[in-house]
């Protein structure tokens, strides 16, 4: 069976859009429930990515530390190990700070996490990068069909880290997080260690934006530092965030969905335009998804899908 | 039950609270007044943990827990209310009081996200005692409200509520009683003293109505410029002449003009 263009250029929308509503419900987490404010989602992801990369490529000709060639799913728990102690370290240093200084902190932390990722050959093989990252279950089908059994994969790991979401959501532990979000004065008075509470927001929702970075690198099957590029990667799911619905995982997902929809649209729209325009097109649909952010944000405060609180099972009738 | 033994709060140049030592016995309801800026909040501040003393110990139950988490206070039966009320605001009525629920095995991460059976049992207490609280304050209508959307009155009685899930034994009470109408007010005082008979909860109210303290208080503690003035029953407290003179600025400027 021949997949017609169409459906092929679905799949690839489904795969990125499935990375990105793992970003998003890592940053849902983070933002949504514990209201830390991680601008530096790029460099988690890149930690992933390279953590992944490093321990599954097949060779690194001996420039740089790899060529393990262990197996992915191996990989991904690489990607999410190493993300989640940078987070923890990170968080260590800054969790104590309020929202918008840790916002600072982490575009700095971010940067600093590039810097090693383009300087460090020994480890990363600097702006070469690496190349040969496997995919899940490869050599299983090729061609097109590998695209859409990587779909497929992604898509169950979506509903995993779903799942989880909706679970810690709705558990009293997420009740906890949403207070502290609320009033960090209140929780302590009311006996809650908010540093801690904190610190295991800020691990887990890094160890997931690992894991994303890792399906991204396996999915170009090539790296660079090129990944730790913010523009695409925090900003985008910031946006996302925003316009799904903070604090709701349903909504992480459906902003994803929508704000990758509308950013490969404008693509295609851009890519008709004259030369000279088209040169500058990143610039442009970078503009006009900030034009989206801003009527979003005017209009639909809360987002598509709004916070709700979890029902009780044992709520009376 | 809490002992203040020579506690001092310095900002920069200010001393907001000047060497004080004093006993909050258990069991009653102890009064804690004075004109503004006395340091009534900072002192309670202090206690809860909120500030950390400049020099001082204090002793809750024998145990010094000055350099003591605000969270670990909590736990050892300590509670409190803000002057301005501080609710979480995004989370319903029912939601803020469980929260203040502290159940151990809900707010395990582990728990929460692969053993939810473990914590359902200890939710399910939480639960109704959060409407049995509901149903002392009367608040059950409010129970899905969000807590940000209540009117003034409505969150001080929250924040009372929601001081008394953690089944503590000493309330602070920050001025439970500003801005809020007279039948509010009354019914507080109230609860407090129907939570101080049957329950033998012990309270430590700010408050700066005297006729409120007077109902209430079987033991008053008077404050000025950091200091503790002077303590005893709302008359003795009152024919104290350092006190008329605290509250009504008096004696400095009269002396001077």
């Amino acid at each position: 069976m021949e997949l017609s263009g169409l459906a092929f250029y679905f799949v690839g929308f489904l795969i990125a859009g499935g990375i990105y509503a793992i970003l998003c419900l890592a940053l849902n987490i983070q933002w949504g429930m514990g209201g830390l404010f991680n601008a530096g989602i790029a460099g988690f992801f890149a930690v992933g990515a390279y953590a992944s990369a490093i321990v599954t490529a097949a060779s690194s000709n001996g420039k740089h530390l790899g060529g393990f060639a262990l197996p992915v799913p191996l990989g991904l728990l690489a990607a999410a190990l190493v993300a989640g102690i940078t987070g923890w370290a990170v968080a260590k240093v800054c969790v104590r700070l309020k929202s918008d200084y840790l916002a600072m902190a982490s575009i700095g932390i971010a940067e600093i996490l590039r810097l090693v990722i383009v300087n460090e050959q020994w480890l990363t093989n600097g702006s070469l990068g690496i190349a040969n990252i496997p995919r899940p279950f490869e050599g299983l089908v090729r061609g097109r069909e590998a695209d859409l059994l990587f779909m497929a994969v992604i898509w169950l790991i979506v509903i995993a880290v779903y799942v989880l979401c909706a679970r810690l959501n709705n558990s009293p532990w997420g009740r906890t997080l949403r207070a502290i979000r609320d009033n960090e004065d209140s929780a302590r008075a009311v006996g809650k260690d908010v540093e801690w509470f904190r610190l295991q927001t800020f691990v887990i929702g890094a160890a997931l934006m690992g894991i994303a970075g890792a399906l991204s690198a396996s999915y170009f099957k090539f790296l660079s530092p090129a990944a730790t590029e913010p523009l695409l990667v925090t900003f985008l799911v910031w946006v996302m965030l925003m316009a799904g619905g903070s604090g709701n995982p349903k909504g992480a997902i459906a902003g994803a969905l929508l704000i990758w929809g509308i950013w490969s649209a404008t693509e295609i729209f851009t890519n008709r335009l004259p030369g000279e325009w088209a040169t500058r097109s990143s610039y442009v649909r970078m503009l006009l998804v900030g034009l989206l952010l801003q009527f979003v944000l005017q209009r639909y405060r809360q987002g598509l899908i709004p916070e709700k609180s979890p029902k009780l099972e044992f709520e009376r009738k | 039950m809490i002992t203040l033994d020579r506690v001092s709060m310095r900002f920069g140049g200010l001393v907001a609270v000047d060497d004080v030592s004093l006993e909050i016995h258990g069991g009653r309801i102890t009064g804690l007044i004075g004109p503004n800026g006395a340091g009534k909040t900072t002192l309670f501040n202090m206690i809860a943990g909120r500030l950390l003393p400049s020099s001082g110990h204090i002793v809750l139950e024998g145990r010094d827990i000055t350099k003591l988490p605000v969270h670990e206070r909590s736990h050892m039966g300590l509670a409190r209310t803000f002057q301005i009320p501080q609710e979480f605001g995004r989370l319903t009525v029912l939601e803020n009081l469980m929260v203040a629920g502290n159940g151990e095995k809900g707010d395990s991460v582990f728990n929460a996200a692969f053993r939810h059976r473990n914590y359902r049992a200890e939710e399910e207490e939480i639960y109704h005692r959060a409407r049995e609280t509901l149903d002392f304050l009367e608040l059950q209508k409010l129970s899905e409200a969000k807590a940000g959307t209540l009117s003034g009155g409505q969150k001080k009685l929250l924040e009372l509520g929601r001081a008394l899930m953690g089944n503590p034994r000493i309330i602070l009470l920050d001025e439970i009683g500003a801005g809020i109408n007279r039948t509010l007010l009354v019914r507080i005082a109230e609860m407090i003293a129907r939570l101080n008979v049957e329950r033998g909860l012990s309270f430590c109210l700010i408050e700066h109505d005297l006729a409120y303290v007077q109902r209430l208080c079987s033991d008053v503690i008077v404050m000025a410029e950091g200091r503790v003035l002077t303590r005893g029953t709302v008359e003795e407290v009152r024919r104290d002449e350092r006190v008329i003179e605290a509250y009504f600025g008096g004696g400095k400027y009269e002396e001077r003009a």
